[in-house]
């Protein structure tokens, strides 16, 4: 590679690495304990408990739910209605002041299937992990700072890439994995910098990129709405608001019938952004480990629970999907959270050796100009 | 292609890739898989470390 070349890609790479490093300092720390939410929630005891009861005992049906939900809290209307991986008797039920009203102003619940009871989820809606959730989401700033996230996710590809490059001429002479450690303190930290970042590149890049996607989750949605929905809605375009909802009751049933072979994830309610005014909108998931992550909208006319349209999947929309359990590492066990972890710790040590390199070769270059 | 300096980095590389794949396709030796996969890089950048 030339000299000239080379300086370059180093120009590339400090300069994108620099622009991004702290944002990506503070997602790789807000990540580590989110990899864990879960643990950590049982930890504090803010995990929902379900009264335990025989296993036979029935369960309410959904329009009982709703009402017992409306009854938890008055004034609020139905949002979503989702199904906890944990224990088959709990709904997750979302409400807020209208069904427009945007995520971070909604109320997280459970309700106990069999009796309607509803059990708190307090880190759903505040506290510790809800504070590590936003910094890594959006920095409290809404789509403004989800769209900076993705852009600082963007560099971060960038420097990845221009890591590679650069990773050549460095390493050239030397065999993998050789960390000088008798040298000089700068040369142990170059060593260790070239060797972690080439190592964790395929994982730093899914996570990057898959980061990046759900950064821009609004946009997909939106891009969702105006077209796929916009298409499947397009006869109730004159049709006024409802002002009463037939019962849910048998939207699970009539939404596996449309879907056959797919199991409810979650149910968006008439107005979310997830539905449109007329409709309750089942998503299903598939029944494969793969298609579990790739859901199909049911559209179910609210009024008279005729089934208006059984929805496509955009390829955006699954790229959503499948991006969830990348970023996460939540879809390989315990040991996978660990590595996860130890992955994050180990991007962790990348930007900060690569800051301080930086900042060696900066305070050099200026000794050597005086 | 440079296999001497970049044959491990792509071995390494591939398996990764591989294992965050397999995992998303079923539990047990998929699962495995991407502990292996995973498994390298951790491996390796924290034994960089010592010596």
């Amino acid at each position: 590679m030339k000299s000239k070349t080379i300086r370059t890609w180093s120009a590339i790479h400090t300069w994108t690495s620099l622009i991004c490093t702290l944002f990506l300092l503070l997602l790789a720390v807000t990540g580590l304990p989110l990899i864990f939410h879960h643990e950590i929630d049982h930890l504090l005891g803010d995990a929902p408990q379900l009264k335990v009861m025989p296993a036979d005992t029935p369960r309410l049906d959904l329009q009982q739910l709703v009402l017992k939900a409306q009854a938890h809290r008055p004034g609020e209307v139905m949002q979503y209605f989702g199904w906890d991986e944990d224990d088959s008797n709990g709904v997750v039920a979302i409400m807020a002041a209208t069904a427009g009203t945007e995520p971070n102003s909604s109320h997280t619940f459970m309700l106990d299937a069999r009796t309607g009871d509803a059990v708190e989820m307090p880190s759903a809606n505040g506290g510790f992990m809800m504070v590590m959730l936003r910094l890594h989401v959006d920095m409290f700033a809404g789509l403004p700072g989800k769209l900076l996230l993705a852009f600082m996710g963007v560099l971060f590809v960038v420097a990845i890439v221009s890591g590679v490059v650069l990773y050549a001429p460095f390493m050239r002479r030397l065999d993998f994995a050789t960390v000088r450690h008798d040298k000089s303190r700068r040369l142990r930290w170059l060593d260790l910098h070239n060797l972690i970042g080439i190592v964790t590149l395929t994982w730093a890049l899914v996570v990057g990129v898959t980061g990046v996607i759900s950064a821009l989750s609004d946009l997909v949605i939106a891009a969702w709405r105006n077209e796929s929905l916009a298409t499947m809605v397009a006869p109730y375009r004159d049709t006024p608001p409802l002002t009463e909802l037939a019962p849910v009751s048998r939207v699970l049933d009539i939404a596996a019938q449309a879907a056959p072979g797919m199991q409810p994830d979650f149910i968006a309610f008439p107005g979310t952004r997830f539905s449109s005014e007329h409709h309750y909108t089942v998503f299903m998931k598939g029944s494969t480990h793969l298609t579990s992550h790739l859901l199909t909208p049911v559209l179910i006319d609210a009024s008279d629970l005729q089934v208006t349209a059984v929805g496509e999947r955009p390829w955006y929309m699954d790229a959503m999907g499948l991006s969830a359990p990348l970023h996460f590492g939540d879809y390989g066990g315990r040991p996978m959270q660990i590595l996860w972890a130890a992955l994050d710790v180990l991007t962790i040590i990348v930007l900060g050796s690569g800051l301080y390199l930086w900042w060696v070769r900066r305070r050099s270059a200026t000794e050597a100009g005086r | 292609m440079n296999w001497k300096l970049f044959g491990m980095p792509l071995l390494i590389g591939v398996l990764g890739a591989a294992g965050l794949f397999a995992a998303l396709l079923g539990d047990g030796w998929w699962d495995a898989l991407a502990w292996l996969g995973l498994g390298l890089p951790v491996w390796y950048g924290f034994r960089g470390f010592f010596r």
